[in-house]
Protein backbone atom coordinates (compact mmCIF):
# COMPACT_ATOMS: atom_id res chain seq x y z
CA UNK A 1 0.00 0.00 0.00
CA UNK A 2 3.29 2.27 1.14
CA UNK A 3 4.11 2.09 -2.85
CA UNK A 4 0.82 3.01 -4.27
CA UNK A 5 1.57 6.99 -4.59
CA UNK A 6 4.81 6.02 -6.53
CA UNK A 7 2.91 3.98 -9.10
CA UNK A 8 -0.17 6.11 -9.17
CA UNK A 9 3.19 8.45 -10.37
CA UNK A 10 4.78 5.99 -12.69
CA UNK A 11 1.87 5.44 -14.16
CA UNK A 12 0.55 8.47 -15.15
CA UNK A 13 3.98 9.54 -16.39
CA UNK A 14 4.14 6.81 -18.69
CA UNK A 15 0.46 7.26 -19.54
CA UNK A 16 1.32 10.72 -20.06
CA UNK A 17 3.52 9.86 -23.17
CA UNK A 18 0.79 9.11 -25.00
CA UNK A 19 0.08 12.40 -27.16
CA UNK A 20 3.34 11.03 -29.26
CA UNK A 21 2.38 7.59 -28.91
CA UNK A 22 1.16 5.55 -32.13
CA UNK A 23 -2.54 4.06 -32.48
CA UNK A 24 -2.55 0.96 -33.78
CA UNK A 25 -6.05 2.15 -35.76
CA UNK A 26 -5.37 5.36 -37.56
CA UNK A 27 -7.58 7.92 -37.69
CA UNK A 28 -8.71 7.58 -41.10
CA UNK A 29 -8.68 4.28 -40.74
CA UNK A 30 -12.18 4.86 -38.62
CA UNK A 31 -14.61 5.07 -40.98
CA UNK A 32 -16.65 2.07 -40.36
CA UNK A 33 -16.61 2.29 -36.56
CA UNK A 34 -17.67 6.27 -37.09
CA UNK A 35 -20.64 4.94 -39.49
CA UNK A 36 -23.79 5.56 -37.13
CA UNK A 37 -25.39 2.32 -37.27
CA UNK A 38 -21.88 1.15 -35.18
CA UNK A 39 -24.23 3.24 -32.51
CA UNK A 40 -26.49 1.01 -30.79
CA UNK A 41 -27.95 4.28 -29.06
CA UNK A 42 -27.62 6.18 -32.27
CA UNK A 43 -31.85 7.75 -31.37
CA UNK A 44 -31.46 8.93 -27.77
CA UNK A 45 -35.12 9.37 -27.44
CA UNK A 46 -35.54 5.62 -28.17
CA UNK A 47 -32.60 4.37 -26.59
CA UNK A 48 -33.83 6.09 -22.83
CA UNK A 49 -37.09 4.71 -23.91
CA UNK A 50 -35.81 1.43 -23.85
CA UNK A 51 -34.13 2.02 -20.46
CA UNK A 52 -37.28 2.82 -19.05
CA UNK A 53 -39.48 0.22 -19.93
CA UNK A 54 -36.68 -2.27 -18.59
CA UNK A 55 -35.67 -0.23 -15.56
CA UNK A 56 -39.65 -0.35 -14.50
CA UNK A 57 -39.62 -3.56 -14.83
CA UNK A 58 -36.56 -5.21 -13.46
CA UNK A 59 -34.86 -5.22 -10.21
CA UNK A 60 -31.52 -4.54 -12.03
CA UNK A 61 -30.11 -1.30 -12.84
CA UNK A 62 -26.92 0.59 -13.72
CA UNK A 63 -24.33 0.29 -16.08
CA UNK A 64 -26.64 0.88 -18.85
CA UNK A 65 -25.57 2.76 -21.90
CA UNK A 66 -27.95 5.23 -20.50
CA UNK A 67 -27.90 7.36 -17.64
CA UNK A 68 -31.01 6.44 -14.86
CA UNK A 69 -32.39 9.02 -12.33
CA UNK A 70 -35.51 10.50 -11.70
CA UNK A 71 -38.17 8.05 -13.50
CA UNK A 72 -40.35 7.66 -9.97
CA UNK A 73 -40.86 4.17 -10.72
CA UNK A 74 -41.43 1.80 -7.26
CA UNK B 1 -3.71 10.97 1.52
CA UNK B 2 -6.39 8.59 1.93
CA UNK B 3 -7.21 5.92 -0.86
CA UNK B 4 -10.11 7.72 -2.62
CA UNK B 5 -7.77 11.04 -2.70
CA UNK B 6 -4.83 9.40 -4.83
CA UNK B 7 -7.85 8.14 -6.88
CA UNK B 8 -8.96 11.04 -7.83
CA UNK B 9 -5.49 12.70 -7.59
CA UNK B 10 -4.33 10.22 -10.91
CA UNK B 11 -7.62 10.78 -12.77
CA UNK B 12 -6.96 14.37 -12.79
CA UNK B 13 -3.44 13.83 -13.95
CA UNK B 14 -4.68 11.95 -16.56
CA UNK B 15 -7.05 14.47 -17.29
CA UNK B 16 -4.18 16.99 -17.31
CA UNK B 17 -2.18 15.15 -19.20
CA UNK B 18 -4.02 13.62 -22.05
CA UNK B 19 -4.75 16.52 -23.75
CA UNK B 20 -3.98 16.16 -27.42
CA UNK B 21 -4.40 17.62 -30.56
CA UNK B 22 -6.93 15.47 -32.35
CA UNK B 23 -10.47 16.91 -31.00
CA UNK B 24 -14.11 14.81 -29.35
CA UNK B 25 -16.76 16.25 -31.40
CA UNK B 26 -20.03 17.30 -29.65
CA UNK B 27 -23.38 15.14 -30.55
CA UNK B 28 -26.03 15.73 -32.93
CA UNK B 29 -27.54 18.54 -33.36
CA UNK B 30 -30.97 17.24 -33.84
CA UNK B 31 -34.87 16.96 -32.97
CA UNK B 32 -36.92 13.82 -32.43
CA UNK B 33 -40.40 13.67 -32.04
CA UNK B 34 -42.08 9.89 -30.52
CA UNK B 35 -45.28 8.55 -29.85
CA UNK B 36 -45.22 5.58 -27.34
CA UNK B 37 -46.94 2.70 -25.93
CA UNK B 38 -46.47 -0.39 -23.44
CA UNK B 39 -49.39 -2.60 -23.10
CA UNK B 40 -49.14 -5.83 -21.37
CA UNK B 41 -50.78 -7.37 -17.85
CA UNK B 42 -53.70 -4.89 -18.52
CA UNK B 43 -51.55 -1.38 -18.31
CA UNK B 44 -50.98 0.92 -21.13
CA UNK B 45 -48.59 3.02 -20.77
CA UNK B 46 -48.56 5.79 -23.92
CA UNK B 47 -47.45 9.64 -24.68
CA UNK B 48 -45.13 11.71 -26.11
CA UNK B 49 -41.38 12.45 -25.89
CA UNK B 50 -39.57 15.65 -27.66
CA UNK B 51 -35.98 15.85 -27.89
CA UNK B 52 -34.03 18.97 -28.83
CA UNK B 53 -30.03 19.34 -28.88
CA UNK B 54 -28.55 22.35 -30.11
CA UNK B 55 -24.90 23.59 -30.39
CA UNK B 56 -23.88 27.21 -28.62
CA UNK B 57 -20.51 28.27 -30.43
CA UNK B 58 -18.22 25.31 -31.11
CA UNK B 59 -17.81 23.85 -27.80
CA UNK B 60 -21.00 23.69 -26.46
CA UNK B 61 -24.34 21.87 -26.63
CA UNK B 62 -27.97 22.08 -24.97
CA UNK B 63 -30.57 20.00 -24.91
CA UNK B 64 -34.35 19.68 -23.43
CA UNK B 65 -36.32 16.81 -23.51
CA UNK B 66 -39.61 16.27 -21.85
CA UNK B 67 -41.65 12.78 -21.90
CA UNK B 68 -44.90 11.96 -20.82
CA UNK B 69 -46.18 8.66 -19.86
CA UNK B 70 -50.65 8.32 -19.75
CA UNK B 71 -51.06 5.36 -17.71
CA UNK B 72 -54.21 2.82 -17.43
CA UNK B 73 -53.60 0.12 -15.07
CA UNK B 74 -55.77 -2.46 -14.02
CA UNK B 75 -53.02 -4.83 -13.67
CA UNK B 76 -52.92 -7.91 -11.41
CA UNK B 77 -51.10 -5.75 -8.50
CA UNK B 78 -54.21 -3.08 -8.58
CA UNK B 79 -56.76 -6.32 -9.08
CA UNK B 80 -55.43 -7.55 -5.48
CA UNK B 81 -53.99 -4.61 -3.35
CA UNK B 82 -55.93 -1.70 -4.86
CA UNK B 83 -58.61 -0.30 -7.70
CA UNK B 84 -57.90 0.25 -11.45
CA UNK B 85 -56.19 3.90 -11.98
CA UNK B 86 -55.53 6.20 -14.37
CA UNK B 87 -52.70 8.68 -14.09
CA UNK B 88 -50.24 11.15 -16.08
CA UNK B 89 -46.01 11.44 -15.04
CA UNK B 90 -44.33 13.96 -16.87
CA UNK B 91 -40.63 14.22 -17.20
CA UNK B 92 -38.48 16.79 -18.42
CA UNK B 93 -34.83 17.32 -18.75
CA UNK B 94 -32.42 20.20 -19.37
CA UNK B 95 -28.51 19.43 -19.84
CA UNK B 96 -25.59 21.23 -21.64
CA UNK B 97 -22.60 18.85 -22.63
CA UNK B 98 -18.77 21.20 -22.70
CA UNK B 99 -16.26 20.17 -25.20
CA UNK B 100 -13.10 21.14 -24.40
CA UNK B 101 -9.80 19.53 -26.19
CA UNK B 102 -10.81 15.57 -26.00
CA UNK B 103 -12.70 16.48 -22.75
CA UNK B 104 -16.43 15.97 -22.63
CA UNK B 105 -18.45 17.69 -19.54
CA UNK B 106 -22.01 17.25 -19.07
CA UNK B 107 -24.45 18.51 -16.77
CA UNK B 108 -28.34 17.76 -16.67
CA UNK B 109 -31.15 18.33 -14.12
CA UNK B 110 -34.16 16.01 -14.64
CA UNK B 111 -37.93 16.69 -13.07
CA UNK B 112 -40.17 13.60 -12.72
CA UNK B 113 -43.59 14.72 -11.85
CA UNK B 114 -46.82 12.74 -11.15
CA UNK B 115 -49.29 13.16 -8.65
CA UNK B 116 -48.27 11.29 -5.79
CA UNK B 117 -44.04 10.93 -6.85
CA UNK B 118 -41.45 13.66 -6.88
CA UNK B 119 -38.67 13.23 -8.25
CA UNK B 120 -34.86 15.71 -9.26
CA UNK B 121 -32.21 13.97 -10.10
CA UNK B 122 -29.05 16.13 -10.75
CA UNK B 123 -26.67 14.19 -13.02
CA UNK B 124 -22.71 15.30 -14.08
CA UNK B 125 -20.57 13.43 -16.27
CA UNK B 126 -17.25 13.62 -17.95
CA UNK B 127 -15.69 11.72 -21.06
CA UNK B 128 -12.26 12.09 -22.21
CA UNK B 129 -10.56 10.32 -24.88
CA UNK B 130 -7.18 9.44 -25.09
CA UNK B 131 -4.34 7.12 -26.17
CA UNK B 132 -4.97 8.38 -29.60
CA UNK B 133 -8.67 8.58 -29.10
CA UNK B 134 -8.55 4.54 -29.22
CA UNK B 135 -9.86 4.82 -25.45
CA UNK B 136 -12.62 6.84 -23.90
CA UNK B 137 -12.88 7.27 -20.17
CA UNK B 138 -16.02 8.12 -18.32
CA UNK B 139 -17.54 8.96 -15.28
CA UNK B 140 -20.58 10.05 -13.84
CA UNK B 141 -22.41 11.19 -10.68
CA UNK B 142 -26.50 11.62 -10.05
CA UNK B 143 -28.04 12.35 -7.28
CA UNK B 144 -31.65 11.98 -6.83
CA UNK B 145 -34.35 13.04 -4.40
CA UNK B 146 -38.12 11.42 -4.50
CA UNK B 147 -40.61 12.62 -2.47
CA UNK B 148 -43.66 9.57 -2.02
CA UNK B 149 -47.25 10.16 -1.23
CA UNK B 150 -50.44 8.12 -1.41
CA UNK B 151 -54.08 8.90 -1.72
CA UNK B 152 -55.79 9.27 1.36
CA UNK B 153 -59.22 7.64 1.69
CA UNK B 154 -61.51 7.58 -1.21
CA UNK B 155 -60.53 11.30 -2.63
CA UNK B 156 -58.92 11.26 -5.93
CA UNK B 157 -57.51 14.60 -5.28
CA UNK B 158 -56.05 14.05 -1.60
CA UNK B 159 -52.71 12.60 -1.28
CA UNK B 160 -50.50 12.64 2.22
CA UNK B 161 -47.07 12.28 2.49
CA UNK B 162 -45.45 8.46 2.93
CA UNK B 163 -41.74 8.84 2.56
CA UNK B 164 -38.67 10.63 1.23
CA UNK B 165 -35.56 8.99 -1.03
CA UNK B 166 -32.26 10.08 -1.41
CA UNK B 167 -30.52 8.13 -4.39
CA UNK B 168 -27.22 8.19 -5.82
CA UNK B 169 -25.68 6.69 -8.84
CA UNK B 170 -21.78 6.37 -9.27
CA UNK B 171 -20.70 5.15 -12.75
CA UNK B 172 -17.62 4.44 -14.19
CA UNK B 173 -17.23 3.30 -17.90
CA UNK B 174 -14.09 2.70 -20.56
CA UNK B 175 -14.49 1.85 -24.25
CA UNK B 176 -11.61 0.49 -26.34
CA UNK B 177 -11.08 0.77 -30.11
CA UNK B 178 -9.74 -3.17 -30.91
CA UNK B 179 -9.46 -2.96 -34.90
CA UNK B 180 -11.21 -0.85 -37.51
CA UNK B 181 -14.07 -2.98 -37.12
CA UNK B 182 -14.39 -3.43 -33.61
CA UNK B 183 -15.00 -2.31 -29.94
CA UNK B 184 -15.58 -3.35 -26.97
CA UNK B 185 -16.91 -1.61 -23.69
CA UNK B 186 -16.83 -1.90 -19.75
CA UNK B 187 -19.32 -0.34 -17.13
CA UNK B 188 -19.34 -0.23 -13.56
CA UNK B 189 -22.48 1.58 -11.68
CA UNK B 190 -23.01 1.22 -8.09
CA UNK B 191 -26.67 2.81 -6.77
CA UNK B 192 -27.57 3.27 -3.31
CA UNK B 193 -30.80 4.07 -2.05
CA UNK B 194 -31.90 5.36 1.31
CA UNK B 195 -35.01 6.53 2.25
CA UNK B 196 -36.45 8.25 5.17
CA UNK B 197 -40.24 7.29 6.49
CA UNK B 198 -42.63 10.56 6.90
CA UNK B 199 -44.25 10.90 10.62
CA UNK B 200 -46.19 7.75 11.66
CA UNK B 201 -45.68 5.76 8.11
CA UNK B 202 -44.12 2.85 7.43
CA UNK B 203 -43.46 3.12 4.12
CA UNK B 204 -39.54 3.32 2.91
CA UNK B 205 -38.50 2.03 -0.33
CA UNK B 206 -41.73 0.79 -1.58
CA UNK B 207 -44.57 1.28 -3.27
CA UNK B 208 -47.13 2.65 -0.86
CA UNK B 209 -49.94 1.16 -2.35
CA UNK B 210 -48.66 -2.89 -2.53
CA UNK B 211 -49.61 -5.19 -0.24
CA UNK B 212 -47.95 -8.69 0.67
CA UNK B 213 -49.95 -11.76 1.09
CA UNK B 214 -51.01 -14.20 4.00
CA UNK B 215 -52.55 -17.70 4.79
CA UNK B 216 -56.01 -16.33 6.94
CA UNK B 217 -55.66 -17.65 10.45
CA UNK B 218 -57.62 -20.25 11.03
CA UNK B 219 -58.97 -20.03 6.91
CA UNK B 220 -55.09 -21.26 5.67
CA UNK B 221 -56.56 -21.80 1.99
CA UNK B 222 -57.36 -18.50 2.37
CA UNK B 223 -55.13 -15.19 1.32
CA UNK B 224 -55.29 -12.40 3.62
CA UNK B 225 -53.56 -8.99 2.72
CA UNK B 226 -51.32 -6.38 4.62
CA UNK B 227 -48.98 -3.52 3.91
CA UNK B 228 -45.50 -3.90 2.83
CA UNK B 229 -42.84 -3.51 4.70
CA UNK B 230 -39.47 -2.88 3.01
CA UNK B 231 -35.36 -1.81 4.40
CA UNK B 232 -35.03 1.55 4.55
CA UNK B 233 -31.84 1.40 2.37
CA UNK B 234 -30.74 -0.45 -0.54
CA UNK B 235 -26.87 -1.04 -2.13
CA UNK B 236 -26.36 -2.36 -6.03
CA UNK B 237 -23.67 -3.12 -8.24
CA UNK B 238 -23.50 -3.39 -12.07
CA UNK B 239 -21.58 -4.58 -14.16
CA UNK B 240 -21.46 -4.47 -17.54
CA UNK B 241 -19.62 -5.85 -20.60
CA UNK B 242 -20.95 -4.34 -24.39
CA UNK B 243 -19.27 -4.53 -27.41
CA UNK B 244 -20.06 -3.23 -31.41
CA UNK B 245 -18.71 -5.22 -34.94
CA UNK B 246 -18.77 -3.95 -37.80
CA UNK B 247 -19.97 -6.49 -40.44
CA UNK B 248 -17.96 -6.59 -43.89
CA UNK B 249 -20.84 -6.20 -45.91
CA UNK B 250 -22.06 -3.12 -44.38
CA UNK B 251 -24.16 -4.08 -41.43
CA UNK B 252 -23.41 -3.86 -37.57
CA UNK B 253 -23.66 -6.22 -34.69
CA UNK B 254 -24.20 -5.07 -30.78
CA UNK B 255 -23.75 -7.65 -28.09
CA UNK B 256 -23.63 -6.81 -24.32
CA UNK B 257 -24.16 -8.66 -21.19
CA UNK B 258 -24.79 -7.36 -17.43
CA UNK B 259 -24.65 -9.01 -14.20
CA UNK B 260 -26.34 -7.27 -11.40
CA UNK B 261 -26.15 -7.71 -7.42
CA UNK B 262 -27.51 -6.23 -4.23
CA UNK B 263 -27.75 -5.90 -0.67
CA UNK B 264 -31.04 -7.22 -1.04
CA UNK B 265 -30.35 -10.91 -1.90
CA UNK B 266 -31.20 -9.84 -5.38
CA UNK B 267 -28.28 -11.76 -8.21
CA UNK B 268 -29.37 -11.08 -11.96
CA UNK B 269 -27.98 -11.24 -15.56
CA UNK B 270 -29.19 -9.95 -19.42
CA UNK B 271 -27.39 -10.70 -22.51
CA UNK B 272 -28.90 -8.38 -25.67
CA UNK B 273 -27.65 -9.32 -28.99
CA UNK B 274 -28.83 -6.49 -31.50
CA UNK B 275 -28.56 -6.77 -35.66
CA UNK B 276 -28.41 -3.74 -37.79
CA UNK B 277 -28.54 -3.56 -41.63
CA UNK B 278 -29.00 -0.71 -43.94
CA UNK B 279 -30.30 -1.01 -47.25
CA UNK B 280 -30.75 1.76 -49.33
CA UNK B 281 -33.00 4.81 -47.22
CA UNK B 282 -33.87 2.25 -44.97
CA UNK B 283 -32.49 0.70 -41.85
CA UNK B 284 -33.48 -2.18 -40.35
CA UNK B 285 -32.79 -3.21 -37.08
CA UNK B 286 -33.11 -6.68 -35.19
CA UNK B 287 -33.26 -7.37 -31.46
CA UNK B 288 -32.85 -10.09 -28.80
CA UNK B 289 -32.47 -9.62 -25.32
CA UNK B 290 -33.19 -12.30 -22.05
CA UNK B 291 -33.11 -11.32 -18.28
CA UNK B 292 -33.23 -13.57 -15.45
CA UNK B 293 -33.25 -12.57 -11.73
CA UNK B 294 -33.80 -14.41 -8.72
CA UNK B 295 -35.40 -13.18 -5.86
CA UNK B 296 -35.24 -10.62 -2.50
CA UNK B 297 -34.71 -12.11 0.24
CA UNK B 298 -37.44 -10.95 2.11
CA UNK B 299 -39.77 -11.81 -0.60
CA UNK B 300 -42.66 -13.93 -0.65
CA UNK B 301 -45.96 -14.90 -2.51
CA UNK B 302 -47.21 -16.39 0.28
CA UNK B 303 -46.57 -15.56 4.47
CA UNK B 304 -47.55 -18.20 6.55
CA UNK B 305 -49.04 -15.59 8.53
CA UNK B 306 -49.15 -11.76 9.36
CA UNK B 307 -45.69 -10.12 10.82
CA UNK B 308 -44.15 -13.29 10.22
CA UNK B 309 -40.80 -11.02 9.47
CA UNK B 310 -39.44 -8.16 9.71
CA UNK B 311 -39.36 -6.97 6.30
CA UNK B 312 -42.04 -8.56 3.60
CA UNK B 313 -42.85 -7.57 0.06
CA UNK B 314 -44.99 -9.35 -2.65
CA UNK B 315 -43.84 -7.30 -5.71
CA UNK B 316 -43.55 -9.49 -9.04
CA UNK B 317 -40.40 -7.03 -9.58
CA UNK B 318 -38.51 -8.36 -6.59
CA UNK B 319 -39.45 -12.07 -7.53
CA UNK B 320 -37.31 -14.82 -9.36
CA UNK B 321 -38.43 -14.18 -12.94
CA UNK B 322 -37.21 -14.17 -15.97
CA UNK B 323 -37.96 -12.18 -19.39
CA UNK B 324 -37.35 -12.64 -22.93
CA UNK B 325 -37.56 -9.59 -25.47
CA UNK B 326 -37.81 -9.73 -29.39
CA UNK B 327 -37.93 -7.13 -31.56
CA UNK B 328 -37.60 -5.16 -34.75
CA UNK B 329 -36.79 -1.67 -36.48
CA UNK B 330 -37.12 0.14 -39.30
CA UNK B 331 -35.77 3.94 -40.43
CA UNK B 332 -36.54 5.64 -43.54
CA UNK B 333 -34.18 8.22 -44.05
CA UNK B 334 -35.68 11.45 -46.15
CA UNK B 335 -33.43 14.54 -47.73
CA UNK B 336 -30.11 12.53 -47.21
CA UNK B 337 -28.49 15.48 -49.23
CA UNK B 338 -30.30 18.04 -47.21
CA UNK B 339 -33.67 20.00 -47.78
CA UNK B 340 -33.91 23.47 -46.70
CA UNK B 341 -31.91 24.33 -43.21
CA UNK B 342 -32.66 20.42 -42.96
CA UNK B 343 -29.41 18.63 -43.02
CA UNK B 344 -31.38 14.88 -43.21
CA UNK B 345 -34.59 13.53 -41.81
CA UNK B 346 -35.60 9.83 -40.82
CA UNK B 347 -39.19 8.25 -39.96
CA UNK B 348 -39.13 5.38 -37.54
CA UNK B 349 -41.09 2.57 -36.28
CA UNK B 350 -40.21 0.22 -33.71
CA UNK B 351 -41.59 -2.59 -31.72
CA UNK B 352 -40.78 -5.30 -28.94
CA UNK B 353 -42.37 -8.54 -27.71
CA UNK B 354 -41.55 -9.06 -24.33
CA UNK B 355 -42.77 -11.98 -22.64
CA UNK B 356 -42.60 -12.42 -18.81
CA UNK B 357 -42.94 -15.90 -16.69
CA UNK B 358 -42.83 -15.68 -12.96
CA UNK B 359 -41.19 -18.44 -11.26
CA UNK B 360 -42.66 -17.68 -7.87
CA UNK B 361 -45.32 -14.83 -8.03
CA UNK B 362 -48.69 -16.82 -8.24
CA UNK B 363 -51.78 -15.30 -9.97
CA UNK B 364 -53.39 -15.01 -6.47
CA UNK B 365 -56.68 -13.58 -8.65
CA UNK B 366 -57.38 -17.34 -8.69
CA UNK B 367 -57.98 -17.55 -4.92
CA UNK B 368 -60.19 -15.16 -5.35
CA UNK B 369 -62.23 -18.05 -7.30
CA UNK B 370 -61.68 -20.95 -4.99
CA UNK B 371 -58.42 -22.38 -5.90
CA UNK B 372 -56.87 -22.70 -2.91
CA UNK B 373 -53.69 -20.37 -1.28
CA UNK B 374 -50.30 -20.88 -2.61
CA UNK B 375 -51.54 -23.50 -5.57
CA UNK B 376 -52.58 -21.04 -8.08
CA UNK B 377 -50.72 -21.65 -11.41
CA UNK B 378 -47.64 -19.26 -12.12
CA UNK B 379 -48.09 -15.80 -13.53
CA UNK B 380 -47.31 -14.31 -16.80
CA UNK B 381 -47.42 -11.84 -19.20
CA UNK B 382 -46.70 -10.53 -22.82
CA UNK B 383 -46.23 -6.58 -23.47
CA UNK B 384 -46.36 -5.43 -26.57
CA UNK B 385 -43.64 -2.09 -27.40
CA UNK B 386 -44.03 0.42 -29.86
CA UNK B 387 -42.46 3.66 -31.11
CA UNK B 388 -43.15 5.91 -33.73
CA UNK B 389 -41.07 8.71 -34.57
CA UNK B 390 -39.71 11.48 -36.49
CA UNK B 391 -35.92 12.68 -36.46
CA UNK B 392 -34.43 15.95 -38.14
CA UNK B 393 -31.01 17.06 -38.26
CA UNK B 394 -30.21 20.54 -38.59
Amino acid sequence: MKRLPLLILVTTFVLSGCSSWEPWVKPYERENLSDPIMNVGRDPVVASYHHHVFETRESARGAGSVSGGGCGCN
Amino acid sequence: MRYPAYILFYLLSLLTFMQQVTAAVLPDERADVMLHSYEGGELTVSGPAVLLRKNIGTSTSVFYNTYTDNITSASIDVQISGSPYEEARTEQTLGVDYLTGKTTLSFSYTDSTENDYEASTITVGLSQDFFGDLSTLTMGFSQGNDTISARTGNDPLEFEARSSIVRSNYRVGFTQILTKNATLGFGFETITDEGTSAPGQSTTLNNPYRQYSFRLSGSPDIRSYAFELYPNTRTSNALSLRGNYFLPWKGAIHYEYRTFQDSWGIRANNIGLTYVQPISHFVFELRYRVYSQTQADFYRDLFDFEGQFTFMARDKELSTYSSTAVGFGISYEFAKNGWGWIDKGSLNFSYDLISFEYDNFRDATENVGGVPAGTESFYAFDADVMQAFISIWY
